[in-house]
């Protein structure tokens, strides 16, 4: 199972195994990485399951779609390599890949 | 003092949320979770649309595998409860097993309100609450040729959308004059009309249905209090909730449309919460008035605004509530409570399906309803979330967005 990375705000890393086909997000609420808030449940509805990429990561996962980028253009601290994590599925690929988290969610 | 052992009552969105972020907050007692059906404890809100159209899987419902359970220690147990012994603290189950609580987490949910007619147990009517309701219904729905929705509410129209998406005939019955009536603006409700209309489903405002009609014991159509018929393989209805209070009520607790508990969401017995679906609490979004919210974001916010408490941190619960539908190429969130509001302001247009409506009320914004435009619902919910000072006045002046005005405004 690949292996993703999820670092808090204060540098608390959490490396996880994730199933491939589940959602980022599903990844890091089963284990239980604080900062992932998830508040609909992976209906891109709500914007807290947000994360930073690491820039080569971000062009290796499929682009957003419109409704996801809406959403993050009104994100707490949104960046150039943010994404809703309910809407990136694990791949196989993503071994070894690291998502920063922001401070808070709202 | 360090609580040992919380016994919650119910497994849905408000009940897993507690046992979940009891343990993300450290809380090491005992903790077990009663729900009354089978499985893994799962989101309901897929279940009348992505799920019904097979977009997302059975195993993709469940919160969590049955490994965070055990890892996180977490005693799933499947039985109903029976009886509160509120002076011994302790609940005893169907099985007539009795557990010992500390604290006790009711979080029982709601129940569909039944359709009441005659006809209503006829094969091929269904309601939808449950993942078995739903694994009933959907394979019916790909087969079906005209289907009657009755309700006019979030649950009747996302199937709807799902049902004409299908290729079936869908007529929608409904005793209000507009779509989702209790809950949005005539605005809004306008746009959900028009796109309805635009997938082939049609509407029968203010009319009731006298009795669903059978043949053999399976549906074939339903009858109007009007007389007229409406022929009909499949009947779903959806028509509101009832809150499941007959466990509380029976130990003595006090019942307000829900469970009654105070700001803390503490019942009148100091060892029993109630939240989510169930609980009637004093809503500060709602001028302070004992509020019942059936949504998932409110249950979550309850179950954690419980743990906190359980945890050593309580405070008064103030979270905005929210609430979202979606059907067809439609999203529609809403920020806030809009009963009452007195002016509305709208931003963009019917026509892009990219709308939102803007609530007042005596020029304070309660509510804001977004279709298609998340980025008003997150600025309406920061908004919302401290004393709101935008006017209808200042959102009517030429090309006001609000999402610059938040930004321009934040404190």
């Amino acid at each position: 199972m690949p292996i993703l990375t999820f670092i808090e705000h204060d540098g608390t890393s959490h490396a996880v195994e994730a199933e491939v086909g589940q959602s980022i997000m599903q990844a890091a609420l089963n284990a239980m990485v604080p900062g992932i808030q998830a508040d609909c449940g992976g209906a891109c509805s709500c914007a807290t399951c947000h994360a930073f990429l690491e820039d080569d990561w971000m062009n290796a996962v499929p682009a957003a779609e419109d409704s996801e980028l809406d959403m993050l253009e009104f994100a707490a601290e949104r960046q150039e390599t943010s994404r809703l994590t309910c809407q990136l599925t694990v791949q196989d690929s993503m071994d070894g890949m690291v998502l920063r988290l922001p401070e808070s969610q709202y | 003092m360090t609580l040992s052992s919380v016994v919650i009552v119910g497994a849905g969105q408000a009940g897993f949320q507690v046992a979940a972020s009891l343990r993300q907050g450290g809380f090491t007692g005992k903790i077990r979770l009663i729900g009354d059906e089978q499985g893994l404890p799962y989101q309901r809100p897929p279940l009348s649309k992505a799920y019904m159209l097979g977009k997302i899987k059975a195993d993709n419902l469940a919160f969590r595998p049955a490994s965070f359970f055990d890892q996180q220690e977490i005693e799933l147990i499947q039985d109903k409860a029976a009886i509160i012994d509120r002076q011994n603290q302790r609940i005893v189950l169907e099985s007539e097993k009795a557990l010992q609580y500390e604290h006790l987490v009711l979080a029982t949910g709601a129940h569909n309100r039944p359709l009441s007619i005659p006809g209503e147990h006829l094969e091929g009517v269904f309601g939808i609450k449950t993942l078995s309701d739903a694994n009933a219904l959907a394979p019916r729905v790909k087969e079906a040729k005209n289907v009657v929705v009755i309700g006019c509410g979030f649950i009747g129209l996302e199937f709807a959308a799902v049902a004409a998406a299908q290729g079936a005939n869908v007529q929608v019955i409904d005793r209000g004059d507009r779509p989702m009536a209790r809950a949005i603006s005539p605005e809004m409700s306008a746009l959900f009309l028009k796109s309805h209309e635009s997938w082939g489903v049609k509407f029968h405002f203010n009319q009731a249905v006298d009795q669903i009609i059978g043949e053999n014991g399976k549906v074939v159509g339903v009858e109007k209090v009007n007389g007229e018929t409406i022929s009909a393989d499949l009947v779903v209805y959806g028509i509101g909730v009832i809150p499941n209070i007959a466990l509380a009520m029976e130990a003595g607790l006090e019942i307000e449309n829900g469970i009654k508990v105070d700001a803390h969401l503490l019942t009148n017995d100091p060892h029993i919460s109630a939240i989510g679906d169930v609980a009637c609490f004093p809503c500060v979004h709602n001028r302070g008035i004992q509020t019942r919210i059936e949504s998932v974001p409110n249950a979550m916010e309850q179950a954690r605004a419980v743990s906190a408490r359980l945890l050593g941190n309580a405070a008064p619960f103030a979270a905005t509530p929210w609430f979202w539908t979606d059907q067809g190429d439609l999203k529609l969130q809403i920020v806030g409570l809009s009963t009452g509001f007195d002016t509305t302001v709208t931003l963009g247009s019917m026509e892009s399906k990219q709308f939102s409506v803007l609530c007042f009320r005596k020029d304070h914004l309660v509510a804001v309803e977004s279709c298609n435009r998340p980025g008003d619902h997150l600025a309406g919910k920061k908004l919302l979330s401290r004393p709101a000072v935008l006017t209808p006045r200042e959102a009517r002046e030429p090309g006001f967005d609000l999402k610059a005005w938040e930004l321009a405004h934040r404190t």
